[in-house]
């Protein structure tokens, strides 16, 4: 008797050290279907896939391919077996070619040489028949990111794979990519290709997958026909309660600027120019948002307005004063507050408690330093306990708790807590939502919205459009080290920004 | 069992105890295996520690006086790279700050007015001073220049040596290998434990020391000043981005580390020796006091605890040659003990490496 399916994964269970990652959980996935994998991180995902790859075994539970069982030791297995993944982060040699990246392992031999051109051959051949585009003698280094990840899938399919894993897929694509991929996951299943798709996006499950089965700290909640169901219901089923998406924001009338930059110039550590002729004014009460895709000198620029970077050119005020020549500690002094991209860099001390976390930027002051440079623990404490209250930390052991030991969202919690509490005049944010949960990033959101109530000027970098859309008021599109253009919310699209992402010079309105 | 054993694996005190008696295991395996009765060893280091002879009953309080007075540079050494490796920074520089300590001492010493109290205040402050000054050069040059403090400290430690011989041949009363005496004034002996300890060296240096502990605990845990200290040591970059100033973090952990050497260096001159000495090689306690540190785990309790421990091994060597034990055998336990500690950090570094393949199966990487 033929399967219904063509993947069928039953009452896996995994568990690592005091944490059950899949429990008992079901996998059913039809032939030709593109079947998304929804939960949040943590929420066992990538556990089920490492087991399907045969990175993970499975404590208990079987797996069955076609209705046959099959046991599933490493990924050497799994690739026989037709399986294939196409990892978050590319697994790509910078400086070989298309081809020599695709044939990595199983390099095809004439007379025990190196037999390239028929490997040229073949990816030529598939990459025409799935309209890969890809241009298999181009060096991986020349070649755009969305263009690195068909090559990652040309390696599956070169592989014979039959079911392709795709994990997270559009992170780190820009709009148009995204738009692009998706095209390619329609071809691949009308080809006769099963896929699995691992996301959180809840938006491209809508657009192309069939079914879609939710897992929740760790547990199987359902499996859906994606058309019956909307994006509230599969949010709720992913989060396990309803979810606010669209912020409330409340219209208010910007007031004078706050932060002002202008021409603006940063070089990298090595000397590279990242930042060019860049201008650009934040108001009292309105968030900007600087959109981009990753790489295009949004570090640099935050960098040298915090101060951890020096400028090379240009001025910095904030509020009419200059503070470029200042140093990291003054700016802050002056009301520059900054949540940093990289959270565990930059954000914490992993090794201090929560409360000697917060206590970071205002120590030395007044409000804990007493007699002989001696601090107030006992101070530090109590504040910290009203952060901790106020924002909904969730710690084992209080105010006490080193901040390496808490969870990601948590740990974001304790450095906006921070900032926020220290009232600054103008806040920086960068990446506030990166890899945390739907209920943490409804949660910060809601704070920045709340910040801009008090009349704060806020300046946002984000990979994510839809963060960008949905919290700023003006959007600055930034491209290569400049902004293209700079745009009132509700006067452009996610597509035009997606254009001029990629380079594309648009008018600006400002 | 298995999570208390866990428990004890993660505390860092707990570790540095089996450590030690891993290092104290092994190396009673060896004198065993030299063909030596490993109990002698044992009586060796009770009677140092005790003053008690268990072979004929009698006791000698001078056992004890010594293996404290030993301890001292030992554990102030011990400060010495504890403070700066809290602030992130490997300071094997101990041994070139003490030996600039001593050396000033000795020169105020012998050329210092002679007033009570303060000819030997001035004589041990001076070694204070300079050894700051020796160890703030190594900070500034780190904290402007990024040089490396581990280069420049090695490079240092010798040029001490040399402008030590320099300065002391130039002494009052200089032979090759040493000066005239000092006067009494310089002195900072003490009657009353020469009387206890029957005669051992013991000296006002142990309270410098106490005082140098408190200090170094005061400053580091419950001062503005450790506090930002300690965030730069454990994260640098977070530091700096919070406004903490790294630059002048760095330049002032060396100096208050230099100062702790340069006091052992005034200890010795003045309270081991009566006359200045002349150099041929390094005392290596500013060397031994990176052990100390690791051991103790940096902190002011467990500094003192692992420089008691090298001071009794120290007072212990005589004994055991008295008692047919190799006296190496001590080198060799605290070089047993150093290697076991370095194991530690292998360990970090391997559950690190097995977490870090973990997470990359996690993600599916081959």
């Amino acid at each position: 008797m033929v399967s219904e399916y063509a993947i069928e994964m039953k009452n896996i269970t995994k568990t690592f050290p005091g944490v059950i990652a899949n429990d008992k959980v079901t996998l059913q996935v039809r032939r030709q279907e593109i079947h998304a994998l929804l939960g949040e991180n943590g929420a066992g995902k990538s556990t089920l896939m490492s087991i399907l790859f045969g990175s993970y075994s499975a404590d208990s539970g079987a797996i069955f391919l076609e209705g046959k069982e099959v046991e599933i030791k490493n990924p050497n297995v799994a690739t026989a077996l037709g399986i294939g993944m196409v990892h978050q982060h590319f697994k790509l040699v910078q400086n070989y070619t298309v081809t020599e990246n695709i044939v990595l392992g199983m390099e095809p031999t004439k007379k025990r040489l190196l037999d390239l051109q028929s490997a040229r051959k073949r990816v030529a051949q598939i990459s025409k028949q799935y309209n890969l585009s890809v241009d298999p003698d181009a060096l991986i280094e020349d070649i755009t990111v969305g263009q690195q990840q068909r090559v990652e899938i040309l390696k599956t399919l070169y592989r014979n794979a039959n079911i392709i894993i795709f994990d997270e897929p559009t992170a780190v694509l820009t709009p148009q990519e995204i738009d692009e991929l998706m095209i390619i996951l329609k071809k691949l299943r009308s080809e006769g290709k099963t896929i699995v798709l691992i996301t959180h996006k809840l938006k491209e499950i809508k657009e192309v997958s069939d079914r879609c089965t939710v897992l929740r700290r760790g547990a199987y909640i359902g499996t859906v026909d994606v058309k019956d169901v909307t994006e509230n219901d599969l949010a709720e089923m992913m989060v396990g309660r309803a979810v606010k998406f669209e912020i409330e924001k409340p219209q208010q009338k910007a007031g004078a600027v706050m932060l002002s930059l202008k021409h603006l110039e940063v070089k990298d550590s090595s000397g590279l120019v990242r930042v060019k002729d860049l201008s650009l004014d934040v108001h009292e009460g309105e968030i900007v948002g600087i959109a981009g895709v990753d790489g295009n000198g949004q570090s640099e620029l935050l960098g040298a307005i915090t101060g951890l970077l020096a400028l090379s050119h240009g001025s910095i005020m904030l509020e009419g004063k200059p503070i470029e020549h200042l140093s990291i500690r003054e700016r802050i002094e002056l009301g520059l507050g900054n949540i940093p991209e990289d959270r565990k860099k930059y954000g914490l001390v992993g090794e201090f408690s929560i409360s000697e976390n917060a206590a970071l930027k205002n120590y030395y002051t007044d409000a804990y330093r007493k007699k002989f440079g001696i601090l107030d623990f006992g101070k530090m404490q109590k504040d910290a306990g009203m952060l901790i209250e106020q924002f909904d930390i969730r710690s084992a052991e209080g105010a006490k708790t080193t901040a390496g030991s808490l969870s990601g969202g948590n740990q974001q919690k304790v450095i906006v807590a921070r900032e926020i509490s220290l009232s600054p005049k103008v806040l920086i944010v960068a990446q506030p939502t990166r890899g945390l949960d739907v209920g943490a990033i409804e949660y910060i959101r809601k704070r920045i919205i709340e910040e801009r109530s008090k009349q704060r000027a806020i300046l946002l970098v984000s990979f994510e459009l839809d963060e960008i859309m949905n919290l700023c008021d003006r959007i600055a599109t930034i491209s290569k080290g400049s902004i293209v253009a700079v745009n009132k919310q509700n006067e452009v699209t996610e597509r035009e920004i997606g254009m001029m992402m990629a380079g594309s010079k648009a008018e600006g309105k400002v | 069992m298995k999570l208390s054993r866990q428990k004890l694996l993660q505390s860092d005190g707990g570790v540095s105890v089996l450590v030690v008696l891993l290092g104290f295991l092994v190396g009673t395996i060896l004198v065993a295996l030299v063909g030596k009765n490993p109990l002698n060893m044992y009586k060796a280091l009770l009677q140092a520690l005790t003053g008690y002879n268990i072979d004929n009953g009698r006791m000698n309080v001078r056992y004890i006086g010594e293996t404290l007075n030993y301890s001292v540079p030992f554990i102030l050494c011990g400060l010495s790279m504890g403070f700066a490796k809290r602030v992130g920074l490997f300071n094997i520089g101990g041994e070139g700050q003490y030996i600039m300590g001593m050396t000033i001492a000795q020169m105020v010493a012998l050329l210092g007015p002679q007033v009570q109290t303060l000819h030997w205040l001035l004589a041990i402050l001076s070694a204070i001073v300079v050894g700051a000054l020796w160890g703030v050069l190594v900070g500034v040059l780190k904290a402007k220049y990024e040089v490396s403090e581990v280069v420049s400290t090695i490079m240092l430690n010798y040029i001490a040596l040399y402008l030590s011989r320099i300065i002391s041949l130039r002494m009052p009363g200089a032979t090759t290998f040493r000066t005239a005496n000092y006067p009494e004034t310089a002195m900072i002996g003490n009657e009353f434990f020469t009387r206890i300890t029957n005669f051992s060296l013991l000296n006002n240096g142990i309270f410098m020391m106490i005082l140098a502990v408190f200090t170094y605990w005061f400053i580091m845990e419950k001062t503005s000043l450790g506090y930002g200290m300690r965030a730069t040591g454990f994260n640098k970059e977070a530091a700096r981005a919070s406004g903490i100033p790294v630059v002048k973090s760095i330049s002032i952990s060396m100096a208050i580390s230099g100062a702790f050497a340069g006091l052992a260096g005034g200890i010795i001159a003045l309270g081991s020796f009566r006359h200045g000495r002349i150099l041929s090689g390094m005392d290596n306690y500013g060397f031994d006091g990176i052990a100390v540190a690791l051991v103790g785990n940096c902190t002011a309790l467990g500094t003192t605890l692992a420089g008691l421990l090298f001071g009794l091994l120290k007072n212990a060597q005589p004994l055991m040659q008295s008692k047919q034990i190799p006296k190496e055998i001590t080198f060799i336990i605290q070089g047993l003990i150093v290697i076991f500690i370095a194991l530690r950090s292998a360990l970090k570094l391997y559950q690190q490496y097995k977490e870090k393949k973990a997470l990359q199966k996690e993600v599916g990487v081959r």
